[in-house]
């Protein structure tokens, strides 16, 4: 009795030794404010729709303010388009296919396609600067993804205009006409280029609409349109908000829809089109399972799980936003990514050492704000990384939420936000089970040290994507899609093309 | 490992969580995070907090087979002040020196906080017989030495060996008596990453004081994702027994700029308490003229000809 009345003793002084032992990321050593310079950014006051190669004021003369969503301040003032807008560019894009685009050699149109990224890579920190400014990412992730990935993905496409005969053997292949493009505004650039660069190579032409949030970096994207000569109406760039869209996606003159954005307003779209015989991709929501094994290279599967959930604030489709873990792993793993929480940099999205940067708008930190508070009411145990946020803007610290079930909101429901669900499970059935118990498809990742469970659990994983001991990870040449609620058709790729094109 | 965990050496009993597989380490993710660290921008008041504390971890080296009493004396007069006439410059950590120099040094650097590093254990290689790397080590201890640099075997250790160089590790250990102990793993020729973390979790597990990227003869030396590793193995070993070992990556390290990325690593890696001469060091021969000119370019704000720094 005595004997185990110490013994329990001796355990409880040890208990209270390893809760004691702790990280200290203070300030023994402060990194000094490192904003990027803006003195090269010429923003217009005003922004017109782009349309048959010029910028046109809309016909109703109405306009939007866009905001830094950093600091709340207005950057412009953009053109709300209405039906009728949509009808010129739409018109415009029409005459540009039949007369010019189409009957283009091939060649020619990879030109074209080839100096648009050439120009992308020669405004490239302009673009970065407007992308962050815009839409609150990271200047780091602007400058170092956003831009270098959209200026890879025209040249990957260009290199295709005059080898589409290659790309599906035995058949012959024609363009589809008039594409109606209509992108989030979580990568706004990056988005605009998996949408124009495989359209134009394949011979269609265009009419995108930006999100409204963030619209700047595709009206630049305008500009350089024209400074690359392009011909009048290839690309067209009308800006508005949900409605503008409808406009654009119903309009009869278009004959491909491709959209990027949430699933209710994918349904929303398939509804309104079923019947009408266009053609359409949706690339739409996700809630991926980042799944990760005992024997997993631990502390780069941290990492990975990080940047899987907060790269871009978690404003990504294919984030994994859930955290799968193997029991044994739990609490050494939660451990460490606390730690890891407590150095990511939340602030200024220009500052260079940031990390997380500003919540795109304030009806996103919104929802953010509601599904979170719905985890703390069903129970689950709340982490909020101890970074201090700025009193202007729209800022939300990194959370993590432990002691998640599957009937929990925040594992079901996609956040959009830098909010991760952490799970455990005992057997790969388990996790298999468990990761594909979503209405969503889009993504997954895999860390374990066994090659062999890597490509298994792949295999029974139901996601457009699968990384192995890696996340977020893209390529133009890697194709990118969704089962499920997350939508169909991909981009990226040889298979890319195929959504541009008649097969025959 | 029961040999060196199951019995123990005496000087390690009790002392020691037994020693558990090492985790596996992803190649291309470790190199894409120290890489990531490398773009933090370290300007102005940081830059300047960041190369003072970078000399104040500095083991200024000198291994040569040329090194005599006028080049040991030398060095020591510019650890201990390393710009004369500025008194706003630190001193560095340590003086490090092969065994017959350390009397030379331990004068030279007489009433001075610089301390006396030796590299022991018939370095570089290691390849003596390990009654001969223990007599090494006593006799730098004896003659005055604060701080032994050891080299394991690293050809028992990639045969497989594991047991024997934690044996000799805690051999050594015993030897150095109250000096402290660096273990150098040479991770240039390790071969891998796992290699890298199953070494400095061997050499945590039998008593080192601090674990030390390399020698400095082999190519590469230190490197970015090395040091990741090793930290993280730190990192890990904290948890485990709430001792806190030390860092030194050593070789190759000759600019400002690769010095502020190490000190980032550790900074981002293990925090506040890992910023101190006590827990991480800089080995370098030729690093402090670098970051003299950057802190007087940050004071001037304009680069001076190198005329101006002392070459010792």
């Amino acid at each position: 009795m005595t004997i185990k009345l110490v013994e329990e003793k001796a355990l409880m002084g040890q208990d209270r030794r390893r809760a004691e032992r702790r990280l200290d990321f203070g300030h023994a050593w402060d990194y000094a404010p490192a904003p990027e310079g803006t003195d090269h950014v010429r923003l217009a006051s005003r922004y017109d729709l782009f349309i048959d190669g010029r910028f046109e004021p809309p016909g109703a003369g109405r306009y939007f303010e866009t905001i830094n969503p950093a600091t709340e301040a207005r950057l412009a003032e953009v053109a709300d388009a209405d039906e009728r807008d949509v009808d010129r560019a739409v018109a415009a894009a029409r005459r540009a296919y039949d007369q010019v685009w189409a009957r283009m050699a091939p060649l020619e149109r990879g030109k074209y396609i080839y100096r648009i990224a050439r120009v992308i890579q020669e405004r490239a920190r302009e673009l970065a600067v407007v992308e962050s400014l815009d839409g609150g990412k990271p200047i780091k992730e602007s400058r170092d993804f956003d831009v270098p990935t959209a200026a890879a993905h025209f040249f990957y496409y260009a290199g295709w205009a005059d080898k589409l005969r290659y790309a599906f053997p035995g058949h012959a292949v024609r363009p589809l006409g008039v594409a109606g493009q209509v992108i989030p505004w979580n990568f706004p650039l990056l988005m605009a280029a998996w949408k124009i660069a495989p359209a134009l190579a394949c011979g269609n032409t265009v009419v995108l609409k930006p999100a409204e949030t963030t619209p700047l970096t595709a009206l630049l994207l305008a500009e350089i349109i024209q400074e690359a000569d392009l011909p009048p109406g290839v690309v067209n760039i009308i800006t508005g908000a949900g409605k503008t869209g409808a406009a654009l996606v119903g309009h009869p003159g278009v004959d491909k829809v491709a959209f990027t954005g949430s699933t209710a307003v994918g349904k929303h779209i398939q509804r309104a089109l079923a019947g009408t015989g266009k053609r359409m991709t949706m690339e739409l929501g996700g809630k991926a399972a980042n799944i990760v094994f005992a024997d997993a290279p631990i502390d780069q599967a941290v990492e990975g799980v990080i940047s899987g959930i907060f790269f871009n604030q978690g404003h990504v489709c294919c984030a994994g936003s859930r955290l799968l873990l193997e029991e044994g792993v739990h609490d050494t793993f939660v451990r460490k990514l606390r730690d890891r929480m407590a150095t990511l940099r939340v602030g200024d999205p220009l500052d260079k050492n940031t990390d997380v940067g500003a919540i795109n708008s304030k009806m996103q930190l919104e929802k953010i704000r509601e599904l979170v508070a719905s985890g703390e009411e069903e129970g689950a145990e709340r982490f909020s990384a101890p970074c201090e946020l700025p009193e202007r803007g729209y800022f939300f610290a990194p959370t993590i939420f432990t002691g998640v079930a599957q009937s929990h909101r925040i594992a079901r429901e996609e956040i959009f936000g830098p909010v991760l669900s952490v799970l455990t499970f005992r057997t790969d059935a388990e996790a298999v089970e468990k990761a594909n118990n979503t209405f969503y498809g889009l993504s997954a990742g895999v860390w374990s040290n066994k090659g062999a469970r890597l490509f298994k659990m792949a295999s029974q994983l139901e996601a457009g994507v699968v990384w192995g001991n890696t996340y977020n990870k893209f390529d133009p040449s890697s194709p990118f899609g969704g089962y499920k609620e997350s939508g169909f058709g991909r981009e990226g790729g040889r298979q890319g093309l195929a959504a541009y094109l008649v097969v025959e | 490992m029961q040999s060196t965990h199951g019995g123990g050496s005496p000087a390690l009993s009790g002392m020691l969580a037994p020693l558990e597989p090492s985790p596996p380490v992803d190649r291309i993710a470790a190199e894409e995070r120290a890489q990531s660290l490398a773009k933090r921008s370290i300007k102005k008041s940081a830059k300047v907090a960041g190369l003072r504390l970078a000399i104040q971890m500095m083991d200024l080296t000198t291994l040569e087979g040329s090194d005599s009493r006028g080049k040991v004396s030398a060095l020591c007069m510019k650890a201990r002040s390393p710009s004369p006439g500025d008194h706003g410059i630190p001193s560095c950590a340590a003086v490090c020196v092969y065994p017959n120099l350390v009397p030379i040094a331990k004068e030279a650097l007489a009433g001075s906080s610089v301390k006396v590093a030796s590299v022991a254990t018939a370095f570089p290689s290691g390849l003596s017989a390990l009654s001969v790397r223990l007599d090494d080590t006593r006799r730098a201890v004896d003659a005055g030495a604060d701080e032994i640099d050891m080299v394991i075997d690293r050809g028992a250790f990639l045969s497989g060996e594991h047991a024997r160089v934690a044996d000799e590790i805690a051999a050594v250990k015993e030897a150095c008596g109250d000096a402290h102990l660096k273990v150098i793993l040479e991770t240039g020729e390790l071969g891998s990453y796992d290699n890298v973390r199953r070494a400095s979790d061997l050499a945590m597990y039998s008593g080192a004081d601090f674990i030390k990227t390399s020698t400095g003869k082999i190519q590469p030396a230190a490197t970015p994702p090395v040091t990741l590793v090793m930290l993280e193995a730190i990192r890990d070993f904290y948890f485990a027994t709430g001792r806190r070992i030390g860092m030194k990556p050593a070789g190759g390290i000759r600019t400002a700029k690769q010095a502020l990325h190490y000190l980032v690593l550790v900074k981002e890696t293990l925090g506040d308490a890992w910023l101190h001469p006590d827990l991480f060091r800089l080995g370098a021969s030729t690093l402090l003229n670098d970051v003299l000119m950057q802190l007087k370019k940050e004071e001037s704000g304009a680069y001076q000809g190198d005329e101006y720094f002392t070459k010792d």
